[in-house]
């Protein structure tokens, strides 16, 4: 079986802009093969005479373990700082540094239960290969969709493809009902009765679907990602969040290894950022 | 000027570090290889030079909330608040894989007190698996004085450490660069330092436009990367100047084959690979390989004999 990560020098094949998004097809040879849906790609930005070393790190859109360029990856992202700028701007055929696979995927149900996912902007793209391998178990998969504006939303049409059941809200309430994926979802999982909720956004959404998992009864599997990934492999130990173990123990665990996706139940949402009095 | 490769000068990267016989003279510097496992994708660990843990104290620390690190101009700020799991966690949960990989380990430590120090180096020195004792006199990490600026402290920590670490397994001891280096360097060795290395990044502060707080949640940090390559070289220079027969590992800001060139050509006997690790988790090996190569461009068949080669003084003491 082929497992584990590999380095390789990918290249850019396009990038095509979605809403407030950037879609970044990458040739990366070997990564698609190992791909499974939750695990990141760390890219290198700047190109050749970068002085950047920390990665810019992304959930997995899509993986194509064959095609016409070979082996590709999809990426969404949102042009907010140096390096997403850099990555939404970069022209066909950029090469760059890829590390991937990496991180721990989303845990799937042994049997055919029903399950929501919800994501927040382009932090809801992993979830679509998600979604596939749901419904290949017979799963029920219903998605919730949440964004600022229309424009913020990521996925409304491949959804409808992919779900029995699509739910989305915006902010300004442009379209679908206004509100967040945390206002949203908590009548969501009464609807459908979901046995398992799959999120991915920032700390407060994920904290909200957590806590709405739990008095629903639900299992939740959650992807944090608003917290930068500097290197992806856990080396640099930058991406700490206070995470509960079996053993019931706090520890400070890095994202990016013991995650990116996470027990819902068992991260102190509410001390996020800081280090619990009892972290061990 | 470009060399043309020498297909007929064979090079020969073992290194013997103060009797330790090392695959390459390539090590990761402490804290920035995860706990080894991190790197065992990307890096052919028999041919690693060595691995040093993160500094570790007596009890675990859990460090500081994230931001821990961020990008800087040519490296990094970082500070992780010294998060380890404690000797006795090490020993216990990290250090057998290691040893079943036969990976050769560095264990850094660092205590409040000469009596953690002494505690700390002899459960350390002691471990099957272990290659050799790291000092880390900084007391950025164990939250305690800070040795490393004064050499008769220096001194008294190495001192014990030396005095609970068996024979034969090599003590080092880590230095900031800076005015008393060369100071505290001699003090290291005096009392017992069989390899110095050279040395910690410097500290540093940086702060968010948008929040005007510090971008790090633990303040101030350390300044890392290729940055901080040429105040390392500058630093293993002066060390091997004043004390040419003592074998320096070079740290700081070693991304290529021609970086690590530069350590030995300062007077490092081996190097070692940090914030590399970031961008590049299978940095070792390569950085081996491309000095192998810059080796044998200059018709160097073995790494020990670029050290100190830079110097166009004769080596000695100025003093």
């Amino acid at each position: 079986m082929t497992t584990g990560p590999v380095q390789v020098t990918g290249e850019v094949l396009g990038v095509k802009r979605v809403g407030a998004h950037h879609q970044l097809t990458l040739v990366a040879p070997g990564v698609p093969e190992r791909f499974r849906p939750g695990t990141l790609v760390a890219l290198g930005v700047g190109g050749p005479l970068s002085e950047q070393l920390t990665r810019a790190t992304y959930p997995i859109h899509r993986a194509r373990p064959t095609g016409a360029y070979g082996g590709t990856v999809e990426v969404v992202l949102t042009a907010t700082d140096r390096a997403s700028s850099w990555l939404a701007a970069a022209p066909a055929g950029t090469s760059l540094p890829v590390t991937g696979p990496l991180g721990r995927p989303f845990a799937l149900p042994k049997e055919a239960v029903t399950c929501v996912l919800a994501g927040e902007g382009a932090a809801a793209a992993p979830l679509f290969p998600l979604a596939e391998r749901l419904r290949e178990r017979g799963c029920a998969v219903h998605v919730l969709l949440g964004g600022e504006t229309e424009a913020h939303l990521f996925g409304t049409l491949e959804a409808r493809r992919a779900a029995r059941g699509v739910t989305v809200a915006t902010g300004d309430g442009s379209v679908g009902t206004a509100g967040s994926v945390a206002d949203v979802l908590p009548d969501l999982l009464a609807r459908t009765e979901a046995d398992v909720v799959y999120a991915a956004g920032g700390g407060r959404t994920l904290h909200a679907v957590a806590a709405a998992a739990e008095r629903h009864g639900a299992w939740s599997q959650t992807m944090l990602t608003d917290l930068p990934l500097p290197c992806g492999t856990g080396v640099c130990q930058a991406c700490v969040v206070p995470l509960v173990g079996e053993d019931g123990l706090t520890r400070m665990a890095r994202v990016c290894v013991e995650g990116p996706v996470l027990r819902g139940d068992r991260v102190r949402w509410a001390e996020l950022g800081t280090v619990p009095e009892d972290a061990r | 000027m470009n060399h043309p490769a020498r297909d007929d000068v064979s090079v020969d990267l073992t290194t013997d570090l103060a009797g330790l016989a090392l695959p390459t003279p390539v090590l990761t510097a402490a804290g920035c290889g995860g706990t080894g496992r991190e790197l065992e994708p990307f890096v052919d660990l028999d041919r690693l030079g060595a691995f040093t843990t993160r500094t570790l104290t007596l009890d675990r620390r859990a460090g500081t909330p994230a931001p821990r690190l961020v990008p800087t101009p040519g490296g990094v700020l970082s500070d992780t608040g010294g998060q380890n799991p404690g000797l006795q966690g090490f020993l216990a949960a990290e250090l057998p894989w290691l040893a079943q990989r036969r990976v050769r380990t560095v264990v850094s430590v660092a205590g409040h007190t000469l009596a953690d120090y002494a505690e700390l180096a002899r459960h350390a020195g002691s471990a099957p698996g272990v290659s050799a004792v790291e000092v880390d006199l900084s007391g950025r990490y164990a939250g305690g004085p800070v040795h490393d600026l004064d050499g008769y402290a220096a001194g008294k920590v190495v001192h014990v450490v030396r005095r609970e670490v068996p024979r034969g397994v090599p003590v080092l001891v880590k230095l900031t660069p800076g005015s008393h280096l060369v100071s505290v360097a001699r003090a290291a060795v005096k009392d017992g330092a069989d390899v110095l290395v050279v040395g910690h990044g410097p500290a540093g502060l940086a702060f968010d436009a948008d929040t005007l707080r510090p971008v790090l949640a633990g303040d101030r940090g350390t300044l890392s990367g290729p940055a901080v390559l040429p105040l390392a070289v500058r630093a293993v220079a002066d060390v091997h100047q004043a004390l040419p027969d003592v074998p320096l590992v070079g740290a700081g800001g070693v991304r290529s084959g021609a970086d690590a060139l530069q350590l030995l050509l300062a007077g490092a006997t081996a190097v070692a690979v940090g914030t590399a690790l970031v961008a590049d988790p299978g940095s070792p090996t390569r950085v081996a390989d491309e000095l192998a190569a810059a080796l044998a461009r200059h018709d160097l068949s073995h790494p020990s004999d670029a050290v100190g080669l830079g110097h166009p003084t004769p080596q000695g003491d100025p003093a």
